[in-house]
């Protein structure tokens, strides 16, 4: 199939829709507006339903209603919406729902502004509402990979039965760039889920409970999802290593911020300083071990956000003290350009002594 | 021998964990005889609210799913969504659909969701020890307010379902007690007529039932059903409120 142009938004819906959604429920926020306007018209167009909803509290009780009836079901937001729907978030993986929830992540904290940012890592990756739970996040740095991620999402959430977020931010979802879109996959294809309500014909009722009020009954419950988010650890981690393979220092980015990081070592690289790059597809589950094991060899990471810094405390916990860890970002909206993370990086690379000979390929920038 | 009177088929055979004289579990009766009449079981998905009724589930026999405190008819428009042939309810207190979940039961009703909610009034929130509800009658006591409610401090009771005859997606809305035999008889002549409204997708309905909590009230179950018609239908007053049904 050729590929088309599109932007990030509707790369988001359409992936979502020939994966097989078919219920969309959402309310408007910028910068992330255009996901709610395709799925009203695409969905209309494949017999689907949208309902634009009076909340966000509202939008993501629908999608526990609907999931609850067995539809491939999403919502969509941007930072204040996703703490609105961070109670219905919580519910859903309490009930061991599956649900595709979409992040395109803007300056915070409160209404703070509309310009792409990182600063959500922490409430997505940490569960983010009330309980003890995980979700599923996907991070995508190419509209490519957001098509790609979105088809996965919506497996993942039906495989483990839990929320599954994609987290975008601003730039990712109004930037264009050509996808291949894979073929619409045939509903009828999906595995079969004995779960749903239904009505209770030939069979006794069903009842999908949140409140488990017996602390014996709700301490199994919570292990029960614990051995669920230990297989997700051992099963999806996912990330990109990029340029690793003779590097001495290691950025450490993910979406937007990994594209940037990119950009910055290709200047590097012209100027000798042999500098890789780790990306976590993944956020949670987060890529610990892959970072633990390049910590044996490179002593240098730099870890680059749209924010004032919070993967970096997942980076910290994963090296455990092997390598040092050094940070670059801009919050509140800002973008930094390639140029500004070479500057960084030629800073440490150099103090670190990283230029000069090294056999070991530890002495330099090692431990203390 | 002829069987004259039997429990309900739609009622799994539990022993109702509600008080005594307490309204809850005569309207689940009704509910589940009506769920019977229409031949409708089997087909009934229902959604209980955060609340004295948060545990229906055992004692309907359909299928439940349990919603978020107030988002009861949020969650029951995606599951209709998903299966607009069944039967889908809310059953909701006052705390839950007009005070929590107020903007979700308007906009419910407003789009024309064709779904059915059952909104026990007991003007108190029941399940937390009696504090004030959006519907606590003025100078009625609860625990937040002390000396009674105060309309110049706490404000008014809030009518919620003559603010629903507004919406233009609500079909059928009455408003029932269940405090003598004439009087359950007729709230649950309104509780069939709102599952027949859906029944025929003619859109949103809603039974508001004003319903005894002798417990916080501190009230005999007797003293508690004659309050409800001396003092409380003069602010709900009882009867139909809207009805666009078409029928005779």
């Amino acid at each position: 199939m050729a590929k088309k142009l599109m932007r990030g938004s509707h790369v988001l819906g359409e992936a979502a829709v020939r994966a097989g959604c078919r219920y969309y429920f959402g309310y408007p926020i910028t910068p992330q507006n255009e996901v709610p306007e395709y799925m009203s018209g695409r969905l209309l167009e494949v017999g689907g339903t949208f309902v634009q909803a009076e909340s966000e509290l509202a939008s993501i009780n629908m999608v526990i209603g609907a999931s609850m009836a067995g539809g491939r079901v999403m919502t969509s937001s941007s930072s204040p919406g996703i703490s609105l729907k961070q109670e219905g978030i919580s519910y859903l993986a309490g009930l061991e729902l599956p649900a595709v929830v979409a992040n395109m992540v803007r300056g915070g904290p409160g209404l703070g502004n509309i310009a792409p940012a990182q600063s959500d890592y922490f409430q997505a990756t940490r569960g983010g509402g009330h309980g003890d739970y995980r979700c599923i996040v996907l991070a995508p740095a190419s509209c490519q990979e957001l098509c790609d991620m979105t088809f996965k999402a919506f497996d993942l959430a039906d495989k483990y039965r839990n929320p599954v977020m994609i987290m975008g931010d601003g730039m990712m979802g109004q930037m264009m760039e050509p996808v291949e879109f894979p073929e619409a996959i045939d509903l009828a294809s999906l595995p079969a889920k004995d779960w749903t309500l239904s009505g209770a014909k030939g069979r006794p009722p069903r009842a999908i409970l949140s409140l488990l009020l017996n602390p014996k009954v709700l301490e199994e419950h919570n292990y029960k999802l614990t051995r669920k988010y230990d297989a997700v650890v051992r099963e999806e981690v996912a990330w990109e290593s990029y340029m690793t393979e003779d590097a001495r220092m290691v950025l450490v980015a993910y979406g937007t911020a990994a594209r940037i990081a990119k950009g910055a070592i290709a200047r590097v690289r012209q100027m000798g300083m042999k500098v890789g790059l780790l990306r976590p597809k993944t956020l949670w589950p987060f890529p610990y071990k892959a970072l633990w094991e390049l910590s044996k060899v490179v002593r240098q990471l730099l870890v680059v956000e749209l924010s004032s810094g919070q993967m970096i405390e997942d980076v910290e916990l994963a090296v455990k003290g092997r390598a040092e860890v050094n940070f670059y970002g801009r919050p509140g909206g800002m973008v930094p350009t390639p140029d500004e993370v070479a500057h960084q990086i030629t800073h440490y690379y150099y103090r670190a002594q990283l230029d000069q000979d090294d056999s070991s390929g530890l002495a330099a920038g090692g431990l203390k | 021998m002829k069987k004259v009177f039997e429990a309900p088929k739609s009622l799994k055979p539990n022993i109702f964990h509600y008080c005594p004289g307490c309204g809850h579990s005569l309207i689940h009766r009704l509910v589940a005889e009506v769920f019977d009449e229409l031949g409708i079981r089997e087909d009934v998905i229902g959604v209980p609210p955060a609340g004295c009724a948060v545990l229906a589930y055992n004692y309907f026999d359909v299928d439940m799913g349990e919603a978020p405190h107030g988002r009861a008819l949020a969650v029951a428009t995606g599951i209709k969504r998903v299966l607009p042939e069944k039967i889908v309810f809310t059953y909701q207190g006052d705390g839950d659909i007009a005070a929590i979940g107020t903007a979700e039961t308007i906009h419910a009703a407003n789009r024309g969701e064709n779904i059915t909610a059952i909104f026990v009034n007991n003007g108190v929130y029941g399940m937390t020890g009696g504090q004030m509800a959006p519907t606590t009658l003025p100078g009625m006591n609860s625990t937040t307010t002390p000396g009674g409610r105060d309309v110049d401090r706490d404000g008014s009771p809030l009518n919620l379902t003559e603010m629903l005859a507004i919406a233009k997606g609500s079909v059928f809305l009455e408003r029932v007690a269940v405090t003598s035999p004439a009087k359950v008889k007729k709230a649950k002549k309104a509780i069939k007529t709102a599952f027949q409204t859906q029944i025929d997708g003619k859109g949103f309905s809603l039974v508001e039932v004003l319903s005894a909590c002798p417990t916080n009230w501190k009230m005999s179950p007797v003293q508690a059903c004659k309050w409800i018609e001396s003092d409380m239908t003069k602010v709900f007053p009882l009867g139909n409120i809207k009805d666009e049904t078409g029928y005779k």
